[in-house]
């Protein structure tokens, strides 16, 4: 490259330059300007439009809080909805002296100091010149002794206000959940500007799962006020939109009578429309009352109820873990038929004990002396365990983990609720991994026969009944017929892939020895046919909760109450037309047969009934 | 060079002139700084309710912008250009460690923790970027060919999008601009600008035929946010109401209604404009500006007499980046460009921006005060 070409070739870069430079320089000159005609419209043209909003007057954007959607039950009774409360209301900004104002209203309406640490905290979140409440829910007497005194507390008020309120206290309280205030956390993760005006947000249940729905979207009202922030006159505003009303599946009196059937004992029914997975009972014993939740639980009540030994606060239904007991036998003995390692035929003498080859162990029946000579619908109807720790050694815990995993066990069953426990369905791999252990033939016995690891919800124990029912077409349990988000959901698991294929003539089989449970004059169940013009299928279970030493023996009467086995029963009816699954779990109830069955077949009996008199009923 | 001669008058003949030079500081420049600061700690004693602790942390803040702007200042330029390449890839890096460590956390994450202190990579790379694009189209002649465009494009994306999966669309589009500055000024074709503008015009159907709904929803709420009162609108409404009651002579200083009463958010950060307006009305406002005209001006001047490729690149980019930086705060809080969070630059209560806006202006004072040799006729 010559030099003079260089030179010249930089003189024509730096004019290039130059130029754009210029280019720049109007480029900003013309924004700039667009700057300033958009300042004079706003501070010439514009001004006296704001001024007067400024000046004697502030516009304020006044949120809208929309009305909670109200629960209903399958028949539109009410489970949750509004009533009108009133509340002692404070807007700091307008008391002089805040700290005394709060001493002579905790004096006047025995306040005590937990609250108004409460209102301190709600107080410091909030946005200036809001009205914060000191005391829900007031009762007459402390509106009347307000009253008199009013004139002498300026920028204290009574306000009307929504609460939540839950007729039917205890008996939904683990389904419906509850409302409480606003927590810190839950302020980060809400969104700010919906939640602007909200002092309620669903905590757990329904009330949770479905917040966006049930809260409603907010609206506001653009207000002018005056500088102490009294509303003048509302210059705009866009109504809120009320919260969608829930319908669910359940249905409440069916609901109580499973609630109360339950007696004294702890526990929990679920109950399944199983055409639908619509859920009839979700009944967990003992339950709480979530009213004082909404206005905000004292802090000794709270404590009474986190140290009762009854645990009234634990959902059962979805998070309790037990054994199944043999209320897996029938899935079991399915899996021996479909895997071919028995048939119906297939006869096993029981002599009170199963022994794995040279190992001296007796792995136990329930029954002293044993069953004798049983087939596969025999030991079923009888709960024979060494029939089923026989086949669980020639199925091999591989082909039982597969099997019972098509069933939904060790998996969360998908239902519309906050909190669901998936349950433990052990695999060689799960034992490697988690304890590090290989997995002894012993433990694929008790595996067989609901024991050892295994561990169920009866959620998910009413969803296998139902599934087992509905011959392998898979049941997915929810709580709400109308929202957007349980239909997307119903809707992605009924993806066919899912459905369990199974030979019809093995699942009649199990089917059968199943009504035997309840038919037969050896049945387990017998206690509960009585009356029918129908047949129930079911199956009894009974849960270790203490572990026998070989040699000693097992006393209900020796042992201390919470230590008792825990009573299970799954069943459905009609059984050649299934229409409800029923699993009910009776903590330290002892005995499946007499305990936990007769609470499934009030269940059964009352809706069977209802349904035939609404098909009777056009 | 006439022009040169008549800056050379600009230096006063007093001592702290003298001390001023040694330190290779430009001193139209820095009166200019100097200035919108003082204007900076006026407002922020307004707009942060009188609070003498909010000026005293900002005072440190820009004491120390100000040291690591003579320090740059003195650097020699050739040395930028040097380790343009490197700085740029550094800057990546950190970039890319963000987004990894990001991973590990919620959210969005902008910061690197460094123990000592908290670093943000995006602030880096608003200088870096221009920087590594200057450099490399320097190595070739102007105006750039198609290659070159190609491979500065691809220079420019890199960062942005790296920032904007933080997410911070925001910043991603000043880098880019900052990136995209050096094009325009490196002499990329006007029938170019004309084709990529329509391009960009014509991509917008299509893109919007593609997001999901709720993504359009976002799209039309930072459009127009007075759809959104209670969230992002709330700031427009109340910022306009801030603006136009402050009329021509504004109410005065501390007379500021809307800030006072808690109407006015984020009223010493993004929308401290609102404040100045209502305090100091269109009068204010408009001096302001000028203000601003002023300091962009000289670093267009300084641009101008830039004595090589790179620094003339340099200089001009970071010059029409602090306009831009202006105009964006400006144009949200006045209601004509949509929310972003950018602060209004030297004014707005914060360290990260005013350090790296005078680290650029250190660059610009190390450009125009280390010539090679002197002009003569």
């Amino acid at each position: 490259m010559s030099r003079i070409y260089t030179i010249k070739n930089k003189l024509v870069e730096s004019r290039l330059f130059l130029n754009r430079i210029i280019a720049a320089f109007v480029v900003i000159l013309l924004l700039t300007s667009g700057l300033v005609v958009r300042l004079v419209y706003l501070q010439i043209v514009g001004h006296e439009h704001y001024a007067t909003l400024a000046k004697d007057n502030s516009i304020k954007i006044e949120p809208l809080v929309p009305t909670r959607g109200i629960i209903y039950d399958r028949h539109g009774r009410v489970l949750a909805d509004n009533t009108q409360s009133f509340s002692l209301e404070l807007i700091p900004e307008q008391i002089s002296d805040l700290n005394d104002t709060l001493l002579r209203l905790q004096k006047l309406l025995n306040i005590s100091d937990e609250k108004i640490d409460q209102y301190q905290k709600q107080r410091k979140r909030q946005k200036r010149f809001v009205s914060t409440p000191l005391l829900i829910s007031m009762t007459d007497e402390e509106i009347a002794k307000f009253a008199v005194v009013r004139p002498y507390f300026p920028g204290v008020d009574i306000q009307a206000r929504l609460v939540r309120h839950y007729p039917y206290a205890e008996l939904t309280s683990h389904v419906i959940g509850y409302v409480g205030r606003i927590n810190e956390t839950e302020m980060k993760s809400l969104p700010l500007a919906e939640y602007r005006g909200s002092t309620y947000v669903g905590k757990i249940g329904i009330e949770s799962t479905y917040e966006t729905e049930l809260h409603g979207k907010t609206g506001y009202a653009e207000i002018e006020t005056n500088v102490q922030a009294r509303a003048i006159n509302t210059v705009n505003s866009v109504p809120p939109v009320p919260g969608e009303n829930l319908y669910l599946t359940l249905d409440i009196d069916l609901q109580k009578t499973a609630y109360d059937a339950l007696g004294d004992y702890n526990g929990a029914v679920v109950a399944i429309d199983i055409k639908t997975g619509g859920v009839l009972v979700f009944a967990s014993r003992p339950g709480f009352d979530p009213n004082p939740f909404v206005i905000g639980i004292a802090n000794d009540a709270y404590q009474a109820l986190q140290s009762s030994e009854d645990q009234p606060l634990y959902n059962r239904a979805l998070r309790g873990l037990y054994p199944p007991g043999s209320t897996i036998k029938p899935f079991v003995g399915l899996a021996g038929l479909e895997y071919n390692a028995i048939n119906t035929e297939h006869k096993l003498f029981c002599p009170g004990y199963y022994q794995l080859p040279n190992v001296s162990h007796h792995y136990r029946d329930w029954k002293k002396g044993g069953h004798g000579s049983v087939n596969m619908s025999e030991a079923i109807t009888q709960s024979c365990d060494v029939y089923f720790y026989s086949l669980a050694s020639m199925l091999g815990i591989d082909r039982m983990h597969s099997f019972l995993k098509h069933f939904g066990f060790g998996e969360k069953t998908g239902i519309d609720l906050v909190g669901e426990k998936q349950g433990l369905l052990p695999s060689r791999e799960w034992k490697r991994s988690r304890r590090n252990q290989s997995w002894y033939p012993g433990e694929t016995l008790i595996t067989g026969i609901g024991q050892g690891y295994l561990q169920v919800t009866p959620m998910q124990l009413a969803k296998a009944t139902a599934t087992l029912a509905n011959k392998g077409k898979v049941v997915s349990p929810f709580l709400v017929k109308n929202s957007a988000t349980s239909n997307s959901t119903a809707a992605g698991e009924e993806t066919p892939s899912d459905d369990i294929t199974l030979k019809p003539e093995n699942i009649n089989s199990i089917i059968s020895a199943m009504v035997n449970v309840v038919h037969d004059p050896h049945g387990t169940a017998k206690g509960i046919n009585k009356g029918l013009n129908y047949q129930i299928a079911g199956k009894t279970g009974t849960a270790q909760v203490f572990n026998i030493k070989q040699d000693a023996k097992y006393n209900e009467n020796d042992i201390d109450f919470k230590l008792r086995d825990h009573a299970l029963f799954i069943s459905f009816a009609p059984a050649d037309d299934p229409k409800i699954a029923v699993a009910v779990i009776a903590e330290n109830g002892g005995h499946g047969g007499s305990v936990a069955a007769p609470i499934a077949g009030e269940v059964i009996k009352q809706y069977l009934k209802e349904s035939n008199n609404e098909n009777g009923n056009p | 060079m006439k022009t040169e001669t008549r800056s050379e008058q600009f230096h006063p003949p007093s001592v702290i002139g003298n001390i001023l030079r040694k330190l290779h500081i430009d001193i139209p420049l820095f009166i200019g700084l100097f200035l919108i600061s003082l204007l900076s700690f006026v407002i922020l004693y307004s707009a942060g309710g009188q609070d003498m602790d909010v000026l005293m942390r900002q005072g440190a803040r820009v004491g120390l912008a100000f040291l690591l702007m003579t320090a740059l200042a003195h650097v020699n330029p050739y040395q930028f250009k040097r380790y343009s390449a490197v700085l740029f890839s550094f800057g990546i890096l950190l970039l890319v460690a963000v987004l990894i460590l990001g991973q590990f956390g919620k959210g969005a994450q902008r910061w690197l923790d460094l123990g000592v202190f908290r670093f943000q990579p995006s602030e880096m790379i608003k200088i870096t970027t221009p920087m590594m694009i200057a450099w490399y189209l320097a190595e070739h002649s102007l105006p750039p060919k198609t290659k070159q465009l190609l491979i500065a494009g691809i220079l420019i994306i890199i960062p942005t999008l790296l920032i904007a999966k933080q997410p911070d669309l925001g910043t991603a589009l000043l880098v880019a601009s900052s990136g995209a500055a050096v094009l325009f000024f490196a002499g990329l074709s006007w029938w170019f600008i004309l084709a990529i503008a329509t391009t960009l015009a014509g991509l917008t159907p299509i893109l919007w035929h593609f997001m999901r709904p709720y993504q359009r929803d976002r799209v039309l709420t930072f459009l127009n946010p007075e759809a959104d009162p209670l969230g992002r609108g709330y700031h427009i409404i109340q910022s306009k109401i801030a603006i136009g009651s402050g009329g021509i002579y504004g109410k005065g200083w501390l007379g500021s209604t809307q800030s006072e009463l808690d109407f006015l958010p984020e009223s010493s950060t993004d929308f401290i404009f609102a404040v100045f307006a209502e305090e100091f009305g269109l009068f204010g406002c408009v001096s302001l500006l000028v203000l601003y005209l002023l300091i962009i001006s000289r670093c267009l001047y300084i641009a101008s007499q830039a004595q090589d490729t790179y620094s003339r690149l340099l200089a001009s980019s970071l010059a029409f980046t602090f306009f831009v930086y202006v105009f964006v705060n400006i144009g949200m809080v006045i209601g004509v460009l949509p929310v972003v969070g950018v602060p209004l630059p030297l004014i707005s209560y914060g360290g990260t921006s005013i350090v790296t806006l005078l680290a650029g202006f250190g660059i610009l004072m190390s450009i125009h005060t280390h010539k090679k040799f002197l002009p003569h006729s």
